[in-house]
C-alpha cells in the first residue's frame, strides 16, 4: 500500500522482492515491498526476526541482492548502481553493535577523520571538523585521541552516529541502533538523534523490532511480516487504530502496552505460540 | 542486561541437507583434491631447473645415454601425450618404472606402502587416545586457576617436547631400547618387535600438538554455556564430562588435527630414516637423491593420496560426531 | 556538553583491544633465550670457528676439560661445532619463517580481494595444499631444485605458506564482517586501503602468536631435511647436518647427539616461548593478578538475622571478586510460595549474580557469604544433595541457543534430571517430558525429543526448557532473562505459559529482566538493584502507578517511559 505524498519522495521502492537460493531451496525475503519516504521525513521499519527488515537495509545500500523491482534513491537506481556505485553524500548506514561498529585499533579522532577523507583519513588536517561533530554528539574534545575500549556502549554509539552523519549524507539508514544498549542508554542515544534529525534535516529510515523507540523517532511507520509489507501509515494512526491483525498482535506484545495481559484469564489465548499467518505454533 | 542485538532467523535447510548432499560435496572435494595431486605430481619433472633427462642420466653421460634417459622418462613426447600417458598410467595401475632399478614403481610402492601404512596408522591411534585424555585431564584440573603448577608445567613440558626431533627422540629411544636394554631392535622390519620404536617416535610431536590442541578447546568447552546449564542440573563430574563436554570437544579436535595427523606422514619420512625402515618415506628420500623421477613421481602421488584418505575420512567422522556439520559441511555451523 | 552519568560498561568485553600491554613472564623468559641464541649466532663464528672447522689428530675424544663435548672424526671440537652452527641455521630458519608469514598474509588478504566464486576455488585449492604434508611438499621442491642450503630455506618456506594463506582469510573473516568494514565500504574507503588499515591490524596479535610457533616448526622442518641430507651440504653445517653425523656415530659416541640436541631445542623453545608469551600477554584474562583464585566459595558469615517460614530467604548476600570488588553488597530478601520475585537493574547490577549464587551455582573466580541462603527450603550454606538440588531448583537461562548442548539431542538433555535424580526409568521420563510439552503448546512433541536443538526455534527452544523444569516439580524457578532473546510476539506467549505453569506448580519464582514492562505485567514483587545493591521494593502496582522512592527508579521509570511505553 504505497503512500504518495506531495513533493518528490527520496526514496522509492517499488515492487521489490528478494529471494535467496534457488529452486526448491528457495526462500523469498521480500516479496513485493512498495515504500516512498518523503525529503526530511523519519519512516519507522518495524518487524521481528524474518521479517527481512535487515535484508531491506542491505538491498538499499547495495550490500545485498535485488531479485526483482527497483530502489531509486535522489533518482539513482540502487540496483544499477551496485555496490559502492552510489555517491557517498546520498546515503549513510549508522551501525548496529556498538562493540562492531568501531575498529578497536583506531581513535574516534581517526574513524571520523576516515569518514571525511577516506583515503588519507589524517586527522590533524580535520581536526577542527572532527572535534565539532564529536561535540555534536555529545563527547568531548579529548575523545579524539581515545581508543573505543576507553568508551561506554553508548558513547560508541554516539561516535558512531558523528562518523555516519559527518558527511551529511541525504538519507541515514539506522538498523537498530540502540538494541545492545541498557534502557538508559538507548534513551540518551534516541533522544540525541532526534536532536540531530532536527539540526540537520535528515531524511531517515529508522529500523528496529521495538515500537515504542519507533514511536518516538518516527513521522510514519511501516510493518513488516515475513518480507510482506501488511500496514503502513502515520505512527499515531497505525498505532492507536492498526489495521492489519499482526500490527494489533505486535502491539498487544509490548510489555508495558495496554493489551499486554500476562496473569488473568486471558492467559489461555488460542492464539499463544501459535503463528498469526499459518496457525502454527512457533 | 543488553537485549539481543541480531535477529534469528530461523534457517532451517529447505530440503537436501543431511548425509546425501554432505557426502556428495564430499565426494566433489575428494576428486578436486586427487586431480590437483595428479597435475602436481606431473609437473613435478617439468618444473626441474635444466633438463631433467641429463640430471637423471648424470653429469658425465654421454648423449646417446641422455637421449635414452630421456626417452625412457617419455620427455621425447609431446606435454598432452605425456600427462595422457600418465593420467591411464595411474588408473591401470602402471606408473612406469624405476629409472635406477628397472622395477615397476607400482611394485616398489605396493611392497613398501603396508610398511609405513602399519607404523602410521597405529601412531595415529596411540596419539589420538593419549592426546584427548590428557588434554581433557589437565583442563579439567586448571579449570579457574587451580592447579597452576600443573598448567605450566604442562605448556611447558609440551612445548618442549614437540621441539623434540623426532630424529633426536629416535635416537634416544634406539640408546635407550636397543643399545643399553636391548629388548628392542634398533633398524629394518625384521619382526613384530621392530614395530614399536618406529611407531612411538612417530606419537611423541603429534601427541604435544594435539594434547595442547584438546587441552585449549577443552577449557573452551567447560566455559560454554550449556556446561553451567548440565551444572544446574547437578549432574555429577564425570558424567558432565564425557557426556556434555566431550561430543563438543571432539568436533574442533579434529578438525585442527586432522592436519597434524595428516603431517604424520612427513614425521614417517624422518622415522624411516632414524630406523631404516624400509617404508615409502625412506623411498622417496634415495630416490630423490637418486634423481630417479618416475619413482619420486609415484611415491608423492601415493603419500598424497593417503593424506587427503585421512582428510576425508576425519571429515566424515566429524559429521557422525557433530551433526551441525551436515548442513553446512563446515564445522563450527 | 559532555558526557554526563557514566554507561556502565560489561565487566569482561572480550572484543574490546586493550592498549594496557604487560609483559607476561612467558614472553620475557622467551625474548631471554631468543636473545642468548642470536648474540651465540653473531659471536661464536668469530672465535670458534679455528676449533670448530679445523680438521686436528685429536679425533674421537670422550668429553674432557679441553673438549667439553668432545670431538668427531675429525677431530674437530663437538661443542665449537654446534655453537657455531646456529648462525646458519638461524638465517635459513628466520629466511623461511618469512617467506611463509610475509607471503601467505598477502595471499590470504588478496584472496578476499577476489570476486566470490573465484576466492571460493582459490580457497579450495588452497585446502588441497594444507592437507598435503609440508615435509613432503617441502621435499618435492627439494626434488625439482635439487638439495642444497638455499633451496631447502626456500622448500620450507614455501610449503608453509597454505597454512598461513587459511589462517589469514578465516583470520579475516570475522574482521570483515564488524560493522566498521561496512561502514568504511560505504564510505567509500578502497578495499585494499580497509585490507591494510582495518583488517590487517586486527589480526596483527594472533597472527604474531602463529609466526612464533611457525617458527620452531620451520627450525624442525629445515634440520630434518638437513638430516636427511636434502638441505645444508658439507662443508656447510646446520643443526640437522651434525645430527645426521651424531647418528652415525651413535653407538660408538653417543655424546655426539647431545650439543646440536639441545640446541634445536634451546631455539625451538625460545620460539614457542616467544609465542606462547605473545598470547597470553594479550589475553585479558591470563594477565594481572597471578594469585590462584579458587573456584566460586560459599560462605556463611556470623551474624545470623531472623528466621522466616518462606521457602526463600537471603539475608546479607555478599558476592566480591578474587581480588576484593564487591559485586553484590548485603542483598536480603524473601520470597513467599507461589509468589513471583522480579529482579530488575542494568548490566552490572549484579542481578543474575545474586540469582546464581542463590541457586548454589557460584560462578569461577568469585566468592559469596551470607548470614542466610535458603533456596526452596535447602540451606545453600551446608552442603547439600544434589538430588534435592536439582528436584527443588529450576532454573532458566536468557539465551536458548547457548543454553542447550548443541552435540545432544534435546529429549536426551531435558530427561537427564528426571532420569538421574528422580530416579525415573527413560520410557517414563519420556513421557512426562512429552506431557508438559503439550501443555506448552510445543508441536509435535515426540519428533522434538529426537532433533537437535539448532533445529529448533528459540521460542521452542525455551519452552522446551521450561516444560523439563515442570517435570521435577520444582519448589523454586530461577529465570533470568528467559525472553529477552526472544521475538516480542513470541515472548508475550511464552511468559503467559510460564507464568500459568508457575501458578499451578506453586513455586516462587525469582525473575530477572531488565525490562520494567514485563516485570510489571507478570511479578507481584519488584526488586531494583543497581550496582551490587537493592534500592528499591515495590509491589508491581506501585510500579506501574510510578509510586516509587528511589532516584534510580525514577531514572529506570522516566527512560522506560521513552524507550518502552506506548
Amino acid at each position: 500500500m504505497p503512500e504518495t505524498t506531495a513533493a518528490e519522495p527520496l526514496v522509492r521502492i517499488e515492487d521489490l522482492d528478494v529471494t535467496f537460493g534457488s529452486g526448491a531451496h528457495a526462500t523469498k525475503a521480500l516479496s513485493q515491498v512498495s515504500l516512498e519516504i518523503a525529503p526530511g521525513e523519519s519512516l519507522g521499519l518495524v518487524g521481528e526476526s524474518g521479517s527481512g527488515k535487515s535484508t531491506l537495509a542491505k538491498a538499499m545500500v547495495g550490500a545485498g541482492p535485488i531479485t526483482a523491482g527497483r530502489i531509486v534513491i535522489d533518482g539513482q537506481d540502487v540496483g544499477a548502481a551496485g555496490r559502492g556505485g552510489l555517491d557517498r553524500t546520498l546515503l549513510q548506514m549508522i551501525p548496529q553493535d556498538p562493540y562492531s561498529s568501531l575498529s578497536p585499533r583506531r581513535t574516534a579522532g581517526q574513524a571520523i577523520a576516515e569518514a571525511l577523507d577516506p583515503l588519507r583519513a589524517d586527522v590533524k588536517k580535520h581536526r577542527d571538523t572532527i572535534v565539532e561533530w564529536l561535540e555534536r554528539v555529545e563527547l568531548d574534545a579529548g575523545a579524539v585521541d581515545k581508543y573505543p575500549y576507553e568508551f561506554s556502549g553508548g558513547q560508541r554509539q554516539r561516535i558512531a552516529i558523528a562518523r555516519s552523519l559527518c558527511i551529511r549524507p541525504r538519507l541515514v539508514i539506522a538498523d537498530e541502533i540502540t538494541s545492545a544498549l541498557d534502557l538508559s542508554v538507548q534513551a540518551e542515544v534516541l533522544r540525541l538523534l532526534a536532536a540531530l534529525r532536527e539540526e540537520l534535516s535528515l531524511t531517515m529510515l529508522f529500523i528496529s523490532h521495538n515500537l515504542a523507540v519507533v514511536r518516538h523517532v518516527s513521522d510514519r511507520v511501516a510493518v513488516l511480516y515475513h518480507g510482506e509489507l501488511v500496514e503502513v501509515g502515520e505512527v499515531d494512526q497505525v498505532f492507536r487504530t492498526p489495521q492489519a491483525p499482526y500490527t494489533r498482535s505486535l502491539l498487544d506484545s509490548v510489555p508495558g502496552g495496554p493489551g499486554f495481559i500476562l496473569r488473568d484469564d486471558r492467559a489461555h489465548d488460542p492464539r499463544d505460540g501459535a503463528d498469526e499467518r499459518t496457525g502454527t505454533p512457533r | 542486561m543488553t537485549a539481543a542485538v541480531e535477529t534469528r532467523t530461523r534457517t532451517r535447510s529447505a530440503g537436501g541437507s543431511g548425509w546425501p548432499r554432505f557426502l556428495g560435496q564430499k565426494l566433489v572435494e575428494f576428486v578436486v583434491a586427487i586431480g590437483a595431486l595428479i597435475l602436481l605430481t606431473f609437473a613435478l619433472v617439468l618444473l626441474v631447473p635444466g633438463d631433467p633427462a641429463r640430471i637423471a642420466a648424470g653429469i658425465d653421460a654421454s648423449p646417446e645415454q641422455v637421449a635414452a634417459a630421456r626417452h625412457a622418462l617419455g620427455l621425447d613426447q609431446p606435454l598432452l601425450a605425456q600427462f595422457w600417458n600418465y593420467v591411464v598410467g595411474i588408473f591401470t595401475g602402471d606408473l612406469g618404472q624405476s629409472f635406477r632399478t628397472g622395477q615397476d614403481v607400482t611394485a616398489v610402492i605396493g611392497v613398501r606402502l603396508p610398511f609405513t601404512l602399519t607404523i602410521a596408522l597405529v601412531a595415529i591411534g596411540i596419539t589420538l587416545v593419549v592426546s584427548v585424555m590428557l588434554g581433557i585431564a589437565v583442563a579439567a584440573l586448571t579449570r579457574g586457576n587451580r592447579n597452576r603448577w600443573l598448567d605450566v608445567g604442562f605448556s611447558w613440558a609440551t612445548a618442549t617436547l614437540q621441539t623434540l626431533p623426532i630424529y633426536v627422540y629416535g635416537a634416544i629411544l634406539v640408546v635407550v631400547f636397543a643399545v643399553t636394554l636391548g629388548v628392542l631392535p634398533a633398524a629394518g622390519a625384521a619382526s613384530p618387535a621392530s614395530y614399536v620404536l618406529p611407531a612411538v617416535a612417530l606419537t611423541l610431536a603429534p601427541t604435544c600438538s594435539i594434547s595442547r590442541i584438546v587441552r585449549r578447546e577443552a577449557s573452551a568447552v567447560l566455559e560454554q554455556d550449556y556446561m553451567r546449564t548440565a551444572r544446574g542440573w547437578r549432574i555429577g563430574r564425570l558424567k558432565q564430562h564425557l557426556k556434555y563436554a566431550l561430543p563438543n570437544l571432539l568436533a574442533s579436535t579434529l578438525t585442527l588435527s586432522g592436519l597434524i595427523l595428516g603431517n604424520m606422514l612427513g614425521g614417517a619420512v624422518i622415522v624411516e630414516r632414524v630406523f631404516s625402515w624400509p617404508g615409502l618415506g625412506n623411498g622417496v628420500v634415495e630416490a630423490i637423491l637418486e634423481r630417479d623421477y618416475p619413482l619420486i613421481r609415484g611415491i608423492i602421488l601415493t603419500i598424497g593420496a593417503l593424506a587427503i584418505i585421512i582428510n576425508l575420512v576425519i571429515d566424515i567422522i566429524l559429521a557422525i560426531v557433530d551433526p551441525r556439520v551436515l548442513r553446512s559441511g563446515k564445522a563450527f555451523a | 556538553m559532555t558526557a554526563t552519568a557514566p554507561d556502565t560498561v560489561a565487566l569482561a568485553t572480550a572484543q574490546t583491544a586493550s592498549r594496557r600491554w604487560r609483559m607476561h613472564p612467558i614472553l620475557l623468559s622467551g625474548l631471554i633465550l631468543m636473545t642468548l641464541i642470536v648474540l651465540t649466532a653473531i659471536i661464536a663464528p668469530m672465535f670458534l670457528s679455528t676449533s670448530a672447522n679445523a680438521l686436528t689428530d685429536q679425533t674421537r675424544l670422550p668429553p674432557g676439560p679441553d673438549h667439553l663435548l668432545g670431538t668427531d672424526e675429525f677431530g674437530r671440537d663437538l661443542l665449537s661445532r654446534a655453537l657455531v652452527a646456529t648462525r646458519l641455521t638461524l638465517i635459513l630458519t628466520v629466511s623461511a619463517s618469512a617467506i611463509s608469514v610475509v607471503l601467505g598474509v598477502i595471499i590470504g588478504m588478496l584472496v578476499w580481494l577476489l570476486p566470490d566464486r573465484v576466492r571460493r576455488f582459490v580457497v579450495g585449492v588452497n585446502s588441497v595444499a594444507v592437507a598435503f604434508p609440508s615435509l613432503v611438499l617441502a621435499l618435492v621442491i627439494a626434488a625439482i631444485l635439487g638439495p642444497g642450503a638455499e633451496t631447502a630455506a626456500l622448500a620450507v618456506g614455501i610449503s608453509s605458506i597454505p597454512a598461513f594463506v587459511r589462517l589469514t582469510v578465516n583470520m579475516a573473516a570475522p574482521v570483515l564482517g564488524r560493522e566498521f568494514v561496512g561502514t568504511a565500504r560505504l564510505l567509500h574507503v578502497p578495499r585494499v586501503i580497509v585490507m591494510v588499515r582495518h583488517v590487517l591490524p586486527n589480526m596483527a596479535e594472533p597472527l604474531l602468536v602463529l609466526a612464533a610457533s611457525n617458527f620452531a616448526v620451520t627450525l624442525v622442518e629445515l634440520s630434518g631435511l638437513s638430516f636427511i641430507g636434502l638441505g645444508v651440504q658439507s662443508p656447510q653445517y646446520d643443526f640437522g647436518l651434525l645430527l645426521s653425523d651424531a647418528l652415525a656415530a651413535i653407538f660408538t659416541q653417543p655424546s655426539q647427539v647431545v650439543g646440536p640436541s639441545v640446541m634445536i631445542m634451546l631455539t625451538g623453545l625460545a620460539g614457542m616461548l616467544i609465542g606462547d608469551g605473545l598470547a597470553a600477554s594479550s589475553n585479558p584474562r591470563t594477565r594481572g593478578s597471578r594469585r590462584a583464585s579458587r573456584t566460586g566459595r560459599l560462605g556463611r558469615t556470623d551474624a545470623v538475622a531472623a528466621k522466616s517460614e518462606a521457602p526463600v530467604q537471603v539475608r546479607d548476600l555478599r558476592v566480591s571478586t578474587g581480588t576484593g570488588t564487591e559485586l553484590v553488597r548485603g542483598v536480603s530478601f524473601d520470597i513467599a510460595p507461589g509468589e513471583i520475585l522480579g529482579l530488575v537493574g542494568e548490566s552490572g547490577s549484579g542481578k543474575s549474580l545474586t540469582a546464581m549464587t542463590l541457586a548454589g551455582l557460584v560462578p569461577e573466580g568469585v566468592n559469596a557469604t551470607a548470614s542466610t541462603l535458603v533456596a526452596a527450603g535447602n540451606d545453600m550454606l551446608a552442603p547439600a544433595d544434589p538430588a534435592r538440588l536439582a528436584r527443588d531448583i529450576a532454573l532458566i537461562y536468557q539465551d536458548p541457543m547457548s543454553t542447550f548442548n548443541p552435540a545432544l539431542r534435546v529429549g536426551s538433555q531435558l530427561t537427564e534430571v528426571a532420569r538421574t535424580h528422580l530416579g525415573m526409568s527413560r520410557g517414563a521420563a519420556r513421557r512426562a517430558l512429552l506431557e508438559r510439552f503439550e501443555q506448552l503448546r510445543i508441536t509435535d512433541p515426540p519428533r522434538r525429543l529426537r532433533q537437535h536443538p539448532h533445529e529448533l526455534s528459540g521460542g521452542m527452544l525455551q519452552r522446551a526448557m521450561i516444560a523439563s523444569s515442570l517435570i521435577a516439580d520444582a519448589k523454586l524457578i530461577v529465570a533470568d532473562e528467559p525472553t529477552t532473546a526472544l521475538d516480542v510476539t513470541v515472548q508475550a506467549a511464552v511468559l503467559r505459559q510460564f507464568a500459568a505453569a508457575a501458578r499451578e506448580l506453586g513455586a516462587s519464582v525469582l525473575f530477572i529482566s531488565h525490562d520494567l514492562g514485563v516485570v510489571e505485567a507478570l511479578c507481584d514483587r519488584v526488586m531494583v538493584m543497581h550496582h551490587g545493591e537493592i534500592v528499591e521494593e515495590v509491589t508491581a502496582q506501585a510500579l506501574a502507578a510510578r509510586d516509587v522512592t528511589h532516584p534510580y527508579t525514577r531514572k529506570l521509570l522516566d527512560a522506560a517511559k521513552y524507550v518502552d511505553a506506548l
